[in-house]
């Protein structure tokens, strides 16, 4: 329970009736920072949002946010925004209703900040919100999550049904909020392009379990693509990590957590970029799950 | 002020592309010294990237002493690159436009032109391991 720690889990486990939603999740996204939260439909991104939020309970392990357990309380409420995939706002009210509505349920309320926001953004004020574009929907209703001042944002999937433009008018608002200071976010999404501008930290689930957590440029620097004529790689992986494997009966196609030097000169290494990273890791989940963060990246999360 | 820009797909770290952008901007004479950085925030908010990456290579830019940051005020240019001065950049791009010129009426693509330049280059000592 580090102050540098906007979130942190330990061992979170949630098991419905017929499926584990997530399995032993340990992660940590430090303050200030815009966490990615990736990975396949099911792999657990909703679940964990919804108890960071205190929405769902977790039936294992412990969650942080904030340094606190999470609850549906006013204080912890105050402190965290959450936009669902479904954004929730009254249709037929305005976004100048919606600021009046928050001023009286929210202590910390900033109701000018918020006019001045979705006025830059030409954005009407007075008008239904049920009649504006989806990209101005989104606007206003990010707009309304930092109107309360929170100190962690977590957003579940927000730009999915947007257009590229509307997209990016998103996350240079979120970016902008961020650059304020004092503000930490984490998002789920399947964008990685997206991402790759705005987020500086990555968590990835696969099969209810983290494969990846910590700063993105750390990450990136500690992966390679190794190609080659075909071989063996259990020498290899003697001193690396074997992420996917493509090989054919002439070539093989590596993507290899270095642990250390490659001393085999014989590999041709490049670097790789988060989009192929991310779905290598996706890919190969059957390889890794049992082994989880605590072989591979053990180092990278909770510290 | 500078526009800055980024390319997603170019597997060029987005804060080493700002650098670089700042850097050139330098060069060509585009940003003089006293002339004010974009701050953190606009730059996140016009490119729709992270503010600890504007800051990570603002950091850089600093470190090697080409603008310095003053609390509370913005990031101003203190220095320039070393090098010719801005003015060698353009006489020597004209004079690279005629050689192109002449390159292609001769039939070479940007392939032969490349591998022309990059030989004239290793012949020259330069083009070190790393530099492609």
């Amino acid at each position: 329970m580090s102050p540098e720690l906007a979130v942190e889990t330990r061992g979170l486990t949630k098991q419905y009736r017929t499926k584990t939603a997530l399995l032993d999740c340990t992660i940590s996204v430090p303050t200030g920072r815009i966490s990615a939260l990736v990975g396949a439909n099911g792999a657990g991104k909703s679940t964990l949002l919804q108890i960071l939020t205190g929405l769902r309970s977790a039936s294992r392990g412990e969650a942080f946010v904030l340094g606190r357990g999470p609850e549906q309380n006013a204080a912890f409420l105050a402190d965290v925004g959450f936009l669902a995939q479904e954004i929730a706002m009254y249709k037929r009210f305005s976004a100048e209703d919606h600021i009046g509505i928050g001023s009286h349920l929210n202590p910390r309320w900033d109701s000018e900040a918020t006019r001045t926001r979705l006025q830059a953004l030409d954005i009407p004020l007075d008008q239904a919100v049920g009649t504006l574009s989806g990209g101005q929907r989104a606007q206003v209703a990010l707009a309304l999550a930092l109107a309360k001042r929170p100190r962690l944002l977590l957003l579940d999937e927000p730009v999915a049904a947007l257009d590229p433009l509307a997209r990016r008018q998103f996350l240079a608002s979120l970016a902008e909020a961020v650059a304020d200071g004092g503000l930490t976010v984490l998002l789920s999404s399947h964008l990685v392009t997206d991402l790759e501008r705005v987020c500086d930290h990555v968590v990835l689930l696969a099969s209810a379990q983290p494969q990846l957590c910590g700063d993105i440029d750390d990450i990136l620097s500690e992966h390679r693509i190794l190609t080659g004529p075909y071989r063996d790689t259990t020498a290899l992986e003697r001193d690396h990590v074997v992420v996917e494997n493509k090989s054919t009966d002439r070539q093989t196609t590596l993507v290899v957590r270095i642990r250390g030097p490659l001393v085999d000169p014989s590999w041709d290494a490049h670097t790789i970029g988060l989009e192929d990273l991310i779905l290598a890791y996706m890919g190969n989940t059957s390889n890794l799950s049992e082994r989880g963060l605590h072989a591979i990246g053990a180092k990278q999360c909770p510290g | 002020m500078i526009q800055l820009r980024l390319d997603t797909k170019s597997g060029v770290p987005p804060y080493l592309q700002l650098v670089q952008q700042v850097t050139h901007a330098l060069r060509m004479g585009i940003l003089e010294i006293g002339d004010q950085l974009p701050t953190v925030k606009e730059v996140a908010a016009a490119l729709a990237v992270n503010p600890n990456t504007v800051l990570k290579a603002y950091r850089e830019l600093e470190y090697t002493g080409f603008v310095e940051g003053r609390p509370g005020v913005g990031t101003f240019v203190t220095r320039l690159p070393p090098g010719p001065p801005p003015n060698a950049h353009l006489t020597l791009a004209r004079s690279l436009s005629r050689w192109l010129d002449k390159a292609r009426s001769v039939g070479l693509d940007d392939q032969a032109i490349e591998a022309l330049v990059r030989s004239a280059l290793q012949a020259h000592g330069g083009l070190g391991e790393g530099a492609a």
